[in-house]
């Protein structure tokens, strides 16, 4: 985390020799992206430490972690390719999962999956690609999923440990 | 009323509640309404801590790199440089799978490669630098770079594989309507 603040450091300084006001324009878009997300953050946020509080992370584990990876990867996968959530609320939750033990696997076929496969998009994308290759796409998406989320599981030792 | 006027007064009415509730559950010892209050402040702690640098990085990124430029070089190339092109411009992409469909479309109408849209799609939902950077800061960076190392490759090879397979088949993208 201490390297994330060392490179933004860097970045801005960098940024601010080689043109001043690029870098001005910079901390504004930064400072508006940051307040345009405020709201949807806050209800997360407020939603989270509701449904925390209430379910107990033995439920959590149970359903998404620990001793049925299978389980937890076909159930991530489809709530990811059901639900339609900005990458800006979605990993933030996932990093809250992540700290109650949800494993990494789990949570890559989730971002994975809500990232690549669309079914609430689907009636856009049919308009564009038509219903046949629409079809093959997601479901070549979704395999693509599977497999990075299997990669991800191996690389942090949590299949086949 | 409108809709939206609706759903905005729900949404105030929502967050009055909640802080009420709180502010009642510290007041009274109420354990459950206290745990919320906990967990409210431990996650936006956390949030507080990686959300104004992350939003830095992408501000510095939008502002020094351009989506024109990268479009103009690499748009319409083919072969593993237009996928790498394809996954170059996704990289510049704000929001999702619904604002790479539009792009596609031009991107067909410019005469590139059907193989290459088809990364450029799948890598705009996938390798869009302002949320790697999200999600670099919030499940470290490891995470970023695995998926990516895996998902690029594959990404390439089955939009290839369905790039010659559509092809010659009179195969036509759309423009939405």
């Amino acid at each position: 985390m201490y390297y994330l603040y060392i490179f933004v450091l860097i970045a801005v300084i960098v940024s601010f020799f080689a043109d001043r006001s690029k870098t001005y324009r910079a901390i504004k878009v930064a400072f508006r992206k940051f307040i345009k997300i405020l709201p949807a953050f806050a209800s997360m946020l407020i939603l989270v430490s509701i449904v925390l509080a209430l379910l107990p992370n033995s439920v959590i584990l149970h359903f998404l972690g620990g001793s049925n990876m299978f389980e937890g990867v076909i159930l991530a996968s489809s709530i990811g390719s059901i639900t339609l959530m900005p990458g800006f609320i979605a990993f933030p939750l996932c990093g809250i999962l992540l700290s109650k033990g949800v494993t990494y696997t789990v949570l890559s076929a989730f971002t994975t999956t809500l990232m690549m496969v669309g079914f609430v998009t689907f009636p856009i994308e049919k308009k564009y690609f038509g219903l046949r290759v629409a079809i093959i796409r997601n479901v070549a998406s979704l395999i693509i999923a599977i497999i990075v989320a299997v990669m991800t599981g191996i690389f942090y030792g949590e299949i086949f440990a | 009323m409108r809709l939206k006027t609706v759903t905005k007064y729900a949404r105030g009415a929502g967050f009055i509640a909640y802080a009420l509730f709180l502010g009642i559950s510290f007041l009274k010892g109420f354990e459950p309404g206290k745990k919320v209050g906990l967990n409210l402040g431990y996650f936006s702690l956390g949030m507080l801590k990686l959300l104004p640098i992350a939003f830095v990085l992408i501000g510095l990124f939008e502002v020094w790199v351009k989506k024109e430029t990268v479009e103009k070089y690499f748009g319409t190339k083919s072969g593993l440089k237009g996928h790498v092109g394809g996954i170059l411009l996704a990289g510049t992409t704000v929001g999702g799978l619904y604002v790479a469909f539009p792009v596609a479309y031009s991107l067909y109408s410019k005469g590139a490669d059907i193989g290459v849209i088809f990364t450029y799609i799948a890598a705009s939902a996938i390798c869009r630098v302002p949320m790697t950077i999200f999600e670099a800061s919030f499940m470290g960076i490891k995470f970023s770079i695995i998926r990516l190392l895996f998902s690029i490759p594959l990404v390439i090879f089955s939009s290839m594989l369905l790039g010659k397979y559509l092809t010659g088949r009179n195969y036509r993208i759309k423009d939405g309507e």
